[in-house]
């Protein structure tokens, strides 16, 4: 085919150029944020920066990786546990929140080993033993003393207006870092190895795509993200209490976001958590009804809309934004590729426009 | 040391409810290849169907059973036809997400129902939930703790005879084994495996009675009642109806060790065991492989 | 009228096109054999027949119904059996469990567990043994047995002799002889062209989807078949039955 003159690869379409350009501009529009927001505004983004971390991650490890956890939170509520302990040892406290997240995720390279082994939903519910096992022995430091919790005294240091503004500085970089890094990830040939396991994961083992290595860099990855969620959490919240951290209304929440926003989809997820944020800011206060009707939403999606929001988007109008998908042109389209339509997560559509 | 005997026997009587609670979500992994997240939230469902029938109405929560049992049994029935049957279509990803987000829901529910307070059935079956059978000063049996482990014997029993002796159990194993010809030979695979979750919800039904009697509950217990249930399938070896019994004892007398040991060590112990029993499961398998290579390559 | 008419059948996998345009009539107590090479489409004709793929197109009438849309297990109860290419036995069930399972049907007929056994004796020692412990011939046989279990109307065949030492082929087809004297319908699927030329009353060849031969035995030559089966013989037309 490609001796074809007719027929080029495109990786930067103008349209995924101007997003970039674009998504360069709202993130420097964001940094000086602190600058005209009140710190009630302050505190609600740096909130959705801490989603997006969490949905993108989730999404890594789920709409990637092929690997549902509902044990994420063992990672959220290490995070800010080891956060909790590098500031009680001393260490400043935002250089506590960062290098707390890089610990954990050294931590989760053992665990990867183990828990990779296990598939479908005994991974998934095997997650969820860890993340229980990690709250107990928790609880057992007397720094923390059981349920009681403790706090993050170190952030009397700064004014409140220095913290909210470092806070949200901290968390805006995070995770601007996530995105970056997963863009990279997904664009060098691991992104290659990646899709091909989550297409098909024997397919590619007998191809020779490193499955299990690809698989824990992405496990890693997305411990290293809720990780970091969760101390950017403590330094939100002040106080930490296991229960809270380590409570599986997390995977709740990144479920609800990932599964409405787009599972597999880099665009998807982002969504996701923006949707969540809006959801939460104006239903939040309805309590358990606001609950019932995440669960719900997560079960519709899962079983109707299975690609969620963005996947439906992507299809109906041929939406790619990042550069992370290869757009053929000028084939003949009585040949051209066509995207198996089975409705189904297992054989999710390549990222960006096939 | 009677102690450490008496911690062990209660641990065994203990494995009896794990296996009762556990048996439903081996039997449905089994079968429809599917682990059902929603498997402990069901069975506080349960539970505290038979807390307002017995609140409410005055029933004995065992002849409340009649009731609830069968209603577990319509429930299980349309959750397979409705939910589940879809999910297992998406592939290997949406039975787990869609299981999880219906926790939520059931979860929530109960507790815009229900409230925060934790309730039991203990009050309402009198001296059965703390009469017991002493057989030396430093060791007893619960009398409630002994019929949870009798029941659970029978149930294990009966599913086993259900499944070679009836024609429905040999349409739900042979289903299981290879659901796309079962047709071939004039079986309606969707009906069977709405039987077989109908089957399994009685048994959660069962397992929230028991949990009831024998404990407290609330809105939100059915977590770590799933994750008991789990431990106790996957150390049993998933799938393996008696398999779930001995899981159920080698997860409670782990948990009744624990306890000896520490108040946390309850918990964690049981969590710890299960993880140890995985991990050398799976490293068996490794070293067993790399056997069979070695043979293979010297002979 | 037919006991099986098919009119202008399309099935499809996915993409491919594995049925074309397919018409077949299918008489009572007729034995009729499909031949071609591998990916003719022969089996996918079978598994459409049974239910197992629903068709793109056409459709399949069976004793004056519409069946196109009915779902396997339910034309079982009309009285469709295959016999699945790979036997596909519940391997870790018995032979006996096997068989009893196709009474699910709840058809009544001749066919018991006891005529069975009769009918192939050598799985009687084999009872209480799981299917996926027998031979290739006694699994071949327990695949038989269970598709007569639910006293078909029409028994497809797909590839009985697949896989079996000519010892076995034999002793399969012995007992199929009995069945096709009896007169039960077959339609059978068989690689071997001369002991399909020997056992059927019409030949139907079939290439690319589509029949493009078919005619009845002593009326076409194994030459004609052969040329038929790769597709050297399309010019001469096809031969009526």
């Amino acid at each position: 085919m490609s001796q074809d003159p007719t027929v080029r690869v495109e990786r930067w379409t103008l349209q995924s150029r101007i997003s970039i350009l674009a998504a360069a501009i709202i993130l420097a529009i964001l940094a000086t944020g602190p600058f005209f927001f009140g710190n009630n505004a302050i505190d609600k983004l740096t909130t959705l920066f801490i989603y997006v971390i969490l949905a993108v991650t989730w999404n890594a490890l789920a709409g990637y990786g092929g690997l549902v956890s509902v044990g994420q939170q063992a990672f959220f509520g290490l995070g800010a546990y080891a956060a909790v302990r590098l500031a009680d040892a001393g260490l400043n406290v935002y250089v506590s929140l960062v290098l707390a997240a890089v610990i954990i995720a050294a931590v989760s390279l053992p665990i990867s080993s183990f828990m990779l082994r296990l598939r479908g939903g005994e991974f998934a519910i095997g997650m969820w033993v860890v993340a229980e096992l990690c709250h107990l022995l928790v609880n057992l430091d007397s720094l923390v003393q059981g349920e009681t919790g403790t706090s993050l005294i170190a952030l009397n240091a700064y004014d409140a207006d220095t913290r909210h503004a470092l806070n949200y500085w901290v968390a805006l970089g995070s995770m601007t870092a996530i995105l970056v890094i997963l863009f990279v990830l997904l664009r060098s040939r691991i992104g290659s190895a990646i899709q091909a396991i989550r297409d098909n994961e024997e397919a590619a083992a007998s191809l020779g795509v490193r499955v299990m290595g690809t698989k824990r860099i992405i496990y890693v990855f997305a411990a290293f993200g809720a990780a970091l969620a969760g101390a950017l959490w403590l330094s939100t919240a002040i106080t930490f209490q296991p229960k809270t951290y380590f409570g599986v209304q997390w995977t709740a929440y990144m479920i609800f976001m990932v599964l409405v926003g787009g599972l597999g989809t880099f665009e998807g997820a982002i969504l996701g958590a923006l949707i969540f944020f809006l959801i939460e800011t104006w239903f939040g206060g309805s309590g358990v009804w606001y609950l019932i009707g995440l669960g719900a939403t997560a079960l519709v999606f899962s079983l109707f809309v299975p690609r969620g929001i963005w996947g439906w988007l992507e299809r109906r109008f041929g939406l790619g934004l990042l550069p992370l998908g290869y757009r053929i042109l000028g084939v003949p389209s009585a040949t051209r590729m066509q995207t198996p339509d089975d409705g189904g997560i297992g054989a999710a559509p390549s990222v960006g426009t096939p | 040391m009677m102690i450490w005997v008496n911690q062990i026997v209660q641990g065994i009587l203990l494995g009896g409810y794990y296996a009762v609670i556990a048996c439903g979500l081996s039997f449905m992994f089994s079968v429809m290849r599917m682990i059902n997240l929603a498997h402990g939230s069901l069975a506080i469902v349960a539970a505290f169907a038979l807390y307002v029938l017995a609140d409410q109405y005055g029933f004995n929560p065992f002849s409340a059973l009649i009731l609830v049992l069968p209603a577990m049994a319509v429930l299980g029935w349309v959750l397979q036809r409705t939910i589940l049957e879809r999910s297992q279509r998406g592939g290997m990803l949406v039975p787990i997400l869609s299981t999880f987000g219906l926790s939520i829901v059931l979860d929530n529910l109960l507790f815009e129902q229900f409230g925060a307070d934790t309730r039991s059935l203990a009050p309402f079956i009198d001296e059965l939930s703390y009469d017991s059978w002493t057989i030396t000063d430093d060791l007893y049996i619960g009398k409630l703790a002994a019929l949870t482990f009798v029941a659970a014997v029978v149930i294990l029993g009966g599913l086993q005879l259900f499944l070679t002796r009836t024609q429905l159990g040999r349409s739900i194993r042979a289903t299981a084994e290879d659901p796309d010809t079962v047709g071939l030979i004039g079986i309606n695979a969707k009906r069977v495996n709405a039987a077989a979750a109908a089957i399994a919800l009685v048994t959660v039904g069962i397992a929230g009675a028991f949990l009831g009697m024998r404990a407290t509950f609330d809105a939100y217990a059915g977590g770590p009642q799933l994750i008991f249930a789990f431990e106790a399938a996957v150390i049993g070896g998933a799938g393996s109806l008696w398999g779930t019994l001995i899981g159920g004892i080698v997860l409670g007398v782990a948990q009744s060790l624990g306890a000896q040991i520490s108040p946390q060590g309850f918990l964690i112990t049981g969590h710890i065991v299960f993880l140890a029993v995985l991990f050398g499961r799976l490293h068996l398998d490794t070293i067993g492989t790399k056997f069979r290579k070695t043979v293979r390559r010297s002979a | 009228m037919s006991l099986l008419e098919i009119r202008n059948l399309d099935v499809r996998h996915g993409l491919l096109q594995a049925v074309r345009g397919v018409d077949l009539s299918v008489e009572k107590g007729e034995t009729i054999a499909l031949v071609g090479a591998n990916g003719a489409g022969k089996t996918t004709l079978l598994r459409a027949i049974a239910g197992a793929h629903l068709p793109a197109g056409g459709n399949v009438r069976f004793g004056g119904t519409d069946i196109t849309l009915v779902p396997s297990h339910s034309r079982v109860g009309l009285g469709i059996a295959l016999v699945p290419e790979g036997r596909r036995l519940f391997s870790q069930m018995t032979v006996e469990e096997n068989l009893i399972l196709a009474r699910s049907a709840g058809r009544k007929g001749p066919w018991t567990l006891d005529r069975v056994f009769e009918a192939f004796p050598n799985l009687v020692p084999r009872r209480k043994a799981k299917a996926g412990n027998l031979s290739g011939g006694e699994q071949q046989a327990t695949a038989i047995g269970r598709a007569l279990m639910t006293n078909p109307e029409i028994l497809l065949l797909d590839e009985v002799s697949l896989g079996l030492s000519p010892l076995a082929v034999d002793r399969v087809y012995a007992s199929l002889d009995t069945l096709i004297h009896g007169g039960t319908t077959i339609v059978l699927v068989e690689q071997d062209l001369r002991r399909a030329m020997r056992v059927a009353d019409r030949i139907v060849c079939m290439l690319e989807g589509k029949i493009v031969l078919e005619g009845k035995r002593g009326e076409i030559t194994r030459e004609q078949v052969s040329e038929a089966y790769f597709g050297l013989g399309i010019a001469k037309g096809r031969l009526s039955a």
